[in-house]
C-alpha cells in the first residue's frame, strides 16, 4: 500500500430512534496516536465503535482508510483491524489456549504453541492455559480476550471498554501495551470510563454527548 | 436514462405531493370498475352450463389469486431495489405490501374453497393451485412476523427485503415441485374449466374485475403508504410544515 | 488474501466449530433423539396398520429430519452471536460468506449427518421395503445440506431476536417444501419398484443452486443481525 496508514471520519452521523447519538463527526487517526472516545452513558461510544469497524449500518457520512472508502476494500481493511467489543467471544467450555487460537486464527495461522502461552503469560494467566473458561473468573475471562493484543499484527486497535472487570495492576499493564503499539506506529481507539495514567504525546480524547 | 427522474421518484415528499393528486384518479376509476365489473359478472352474465350459478365467484377468486401472486413478485423486486440502493420509499412501499398481498391470498383461498364445496363436493382440495397459494399465505405471515419482530425500523427493513428476495427465488421452484408433486400423487385432478374456451361474455366482465381489484390495490397502497410517508417522516421540516397548515 | 491463508482460517473455524459440538454432548444428541422421537409419535397417532405405516413411511422419515434440522438450526448462530464471537468472524478477512458456509458444513456434520445414517433404522421400522433405503440415505445425503443452508438463512435474520425460534420455523418451512417434495418423491418410487434417479438429478440441481447463492443470503442476514 502506498498510502500512509490513516483512519478518517467525514461527516458522521447516528440516528437512533429519532434522536441523534452523534452528528457530523469529523476527525482522523494517525499512526502513533491514541484517540480515547469519552462521554456519559448512552452518548454512542459503542455505537460509533461499532460504525468505525463495520458492524453497524445504521450512519450516514464516510470512512476512510489509507485514504480509500473502506467499502472499496473490506477485507483489507479487515485485516488492519483489531476489534475488541463489550463481549469478547470466549467461549467457556474451550481452554484460554483454544480460545485465542482460534480468535488469532481468523487472522494468522503462523503461530506456534509456545507464542500463545507467551501471550497468555503476560495477561498473568500462567498456569490456566488448560483450563476450561467457565472456570476462571470474569476478569480472567477478559484477560483471555485482551491476549490478542499481546499477539497482533494489526495497526489499527478498536477497544471497546478494555479494561472492564481487570484489576488495577492489568490496568496498568494493558495501558502500558496500548502506548507500546502506538511509539511502534500503530493507532488504538478506546473507550473507557477510567483516567489513563500515561503522560503520552500522541494522546488525545474525542468527548461525545454533551449537546444533543 | 434520466436518473434524477428516479431519483426524485424515490424522495418521500415528492412521492407525497405526486400520489395526493394521483389518489382521486385511481380510486374512482377502481370505484368504477369494480361495481361494473361485479354487477355485469354477479347479475347479467349467463350461468355457467356445467357448474351454474357457483362458478360465479370467480368474478372475485380470479383477481385475488392473481393479485396475491403480483403483489409478492412486486413486492421482491421492491425490497431487492430498496436493499441494493437504500431507498428508503422502498421499504416503506414492501411494508404497505404485505399486509394487502396476505388478505389477497387468503381471499384467495377462502374463495377457492367456498368454490370447491360446489364444484368438487369438499371444501378444500390437495390441488395444486390451492397448495401453491397456501405456501404463499405461509410466505406472507413469514415477512409480516419477521417485520413484527424487529425494534428498529431499519433493520426489520433490511431483514424483510433479504427474506422477499430469498422467496422471490424460491416461489418458481415451490410452484414447479408442488405441481409435480400433485401430478405424482392424484393423477388426472379435477381441472377448472379452461380460460382459453371461456365465452366472451364471462371473459369481459372477468376483465373488467380484475382491472378494478388491480386499481383498487394501488389505491389502498397509495393510502397506506402516504400514512406511512408522514409516519416516518414526522420530524422532517416538509412534514411539520403540511400538518401546521392543516391544523 | 492468500488462498492458503483462507483454506487455513476458514479450517480453524470448521475445527473449533466440531469442539465446541463434542463438547456440549446433548446439543450433539439432542436432533437425534428428537428425529427419533418424533418419528415414533406417528404410529401412535395414526394406529400400527403395517399398510398405513409404509405408505407414510418415507414421509416420516422426511418430516421428522426436516423437523429436527429445523430445531437444530436455531443454535447454529446463537451463542456467537451472545458471546460477541460472530463480530469476530465478521471482522475477520475472510469473506462472510464462505465462514458462513463453513460453519453451515461444521453445523451439518453434527446434525444432518447422523440423521442421514439412521434414517433407514426408522424405515424398517416403518416397515419400508429394503428398495427404499438407498433412496433414504440418498435423498437425505443431498437434502439435509440444502436445508441447513436455507434455514441458515432463516437462523441468520432471527439470531438478533430474543424468541427466534418460533419465527425461525414460520421463516423456513415453506422454503423447505421443495426438498421435501423431491425427497420423499424418490423413496416413494423406489419403494414402488421405480427409478428414482431423476428426483435425485433435481436434488442435486437444487443444492447446487443452494451452494451458489444461500451463502450470499446467510452473509447478508448475519450483517443485518448484527447491526440491528
Amino acid at each position: 500500500m502506498t498510502q500512509p496508514l490513516c483512519l478518517s471520519v467525514a461527516e458522521l452521523t447516528c440516528e437512533r430512534d429519532e434522536r441523534y447519538l452523534f452528528r457530523a463527526l469529523n476527525f482522523s487517526l494517525n499512526p502513533g496516536e491514541i484517540l480515547q472516545i469519552s462521554g456519559p452513558n448512552g452518548s454512542g461510544k459503542t455505537t460509533l465503535m461499532r460504525v468505525v469497524a463495520g458492524l453497524s449500518l445504521d450512519f450516514t457520512g464516510a470512512l476512510f482508510w489509507c485514504g480509500e472508502p473502506i467499502d472499496e476494500d473490506r477485507p483489507g481493511f479487515h485485516a488492519s483491524l483489531l476489534y475488541l467489543g463489550h463481549h469478547p467471544g470466549v467461549k467457556p467450555t474451550m481452554t484460554p489456549e483454544e480460545n485465542l487460537r482460534w480468535a488469532m486464527g481468523l487472522h494468522r495461522n503462523d503461530l506456534s504453541r509456545d507464542d500463545i502461552w507467551a501471550a497468555l503469560a503476560k495477561v498473568r494467566l500462567t498456569g490456566f492455559e488448560d483450563v476450561p473458561c467457565y472456570q476462571l473468573s470474569a476478569g480472567q475471562n477478559r484477560r483471555v480476550a485482551l491476549a490478542r493484543l499481546f499477539l497482533a499484527q494489526q495497526p489499527l486497535w478498536i477497544l471497546d471498554e478494555p479494561f472492564t472487570a481487570i484489576d488495577r495492576q492489568g490496568i496498568t499493564e494493558l495501558e502500558l501495551a496500548l502506548v507500546q503499539h502506538a511509539e511502534n506506529g500503530g493507532m488504538v481507539m478506546v473507550t473507557t470510563h477510567h483516567e489513563m495514567t500515561f503522560d503520552y504525546s500522541g494522546f488525545r480524547t474525542l468527548v461525545l454527548g454533551g449537546s444533543r | 436514462m434520466n436518473w434524477t427522474f428516479f431519483h426524485r421518484m424515490a424522495s418521500p415528499k415528492w412521492f407525497y405531493d405526486f400520489s395526493g393528486r394521483l389518489l382521486p384518479w385511481v380510486g374512482m376509476l377502481a370505484l368504477g370498475c369494480v361495481v361494473i365489473g361485479l354487477t355485469w359478472g354477479l347479475l347479467f352474465t349467463p350461468p355457467d352450463y356445467l357448474q351454474g350459478n357457483s362458478y360465479r365467484i370467480i368474478f372475485l377468486h380470479v383477481p385475488a389469486a392473481s393479485l396475491a401472486l403480483t403483489i409478492y413478485s412486486g413486492l421482491a423486486v421492491t425490497a431487492a431495489i430498496g436493499f441494493i440502493w437504500k431507498i428508503k420509499l422502498a421499504d416503506m412501499a414492501v411494508s404497505c405490501l404485505a399486509p394487502i398481498g396476505a388478505s389477497f391470498c387468503a381471499l384467495a383461498l377462502i374463495t377457492g374453497a367456498i368454490w370447491g364445496k360446489p364444484t368438487w363436493g369438499t371444501w378444500w382440495v390437495w390441488d395444486a393451485r390451492l397448495t401453491s397459494v397456501l405456501i404463499l399465505q405461509f410466505l406472507y405471515f413469514g415477512l409480516i412476523a419477521l417485520r413484527e419482530a424487529f425494534d428498529s425500523r431499519e433493520t426489520a427493513a433490511r431483514a424483510c427485503a433479504i427474506l422477499a428476495m430469498v422467496g422471490l427465488v424460491n416461489l418458481p421452484i415451490i410452484k414447479f415441485s408442488v405441481e409435480w408433486w400433485n401430478t405424482l400423487h392424484q393423477g388426472a385432478t379435477i381441472r377448472v374449466a379452461g380460460e382459453s374456451s371461456m365465452a366472451m361474455e364471462m371473459l369481459i366482465p372477468l376483465l373488467t374485475s380484475i382491472a378494478g381489484f388491480y386499481l383498487f390495490t394501488l389505491f389502498v397502497f397509495l393510502l397506506r403508504i402516504r400514512a406511512e410517508i408522514l409516519n416516518r417522516e414526522q420530524n422532517t421540516a416538509w412534514v411539520r410544515g403540511l400538518l401546521g397548515a392543516n391544523f | 488474501m492468500t488462498l492458503r491463508g483462507l483454506v487455513r482460517g476458514l479450517g480453524c473455524i470448521l475445527r473449533r466449530d466440531l469442539r465446541l459440538a463434542f463438547r456440549n454432548r446433548g446439543d450433539l444428541m439432542n436432533p437425534l433423539v428428537f428425529f427419533f422421537l418424533v418419528a415414533s409419535l406417528f404410529p401412535l397417532g395414526v394406529g400400527p396398520s403395517p399398510d398405513v405405516l409404509r405408505i407414510i413411511g418415507g414421509g416420516v422419515v422426511w418430516v421428522s429430519a426436516l423437523l429436527a434440522n429445523m430445531l437444530a438450526l436455531d443454535s447454529l448462530f446463537r451463542s456467537d452471536y451472545e458471546d460477541g464471537a460472530l463480530e469476530q468472524l465478521m471482522l475477520s478477512p475472510l469473506p462472510l460468506s464462505l465462514v458462513a458456509v463453513t460453519k453451515v458444513l461444521a453445523h451439518w456434520l453434527v446434525t444432518g449427518l447422523p440423521i442421514t445414517l439412521v434414517a433407514p433404522v426408522i424405515a424398517i421400522m416403518f416397515g419400508l421395503p429394503a428398495e427404499a433405503l438407498p433412496a433414504i440415505v440418498a435423498t437425505l445425503l443431498l437434502g439435509t445440506p440444502m436445508l441447513s443452508l436455507v434455514g441458515a438463512i432463516g437462523a441468520g435474520l432471527t439470531v438478533g431476536l430474543r424468541k427466534g425460534g418460533i419465527l425461525l420455523s414460520l421463516l423456513t418451512l415453506p422454503l423447505y417444501i421443495p426438498v421435501l417434495i423431491l425427497g420423499t418423491g424418490a423413496i416413494d418410487a423406489a419403494a414402488n419398484g421405480f427409478p428414482w434417479s431423476a428426483h435425485l438429478m433435481w436434488q442435486g440441481a437444487l443444492l447446487a443452486l443452494g451452494i451458489t447463492f444461500a451463502p450470499l443470503a446467510i452473509g447478508a442476514s448475519l450483517r443485518v443481525s448484527v447491526s440491528g
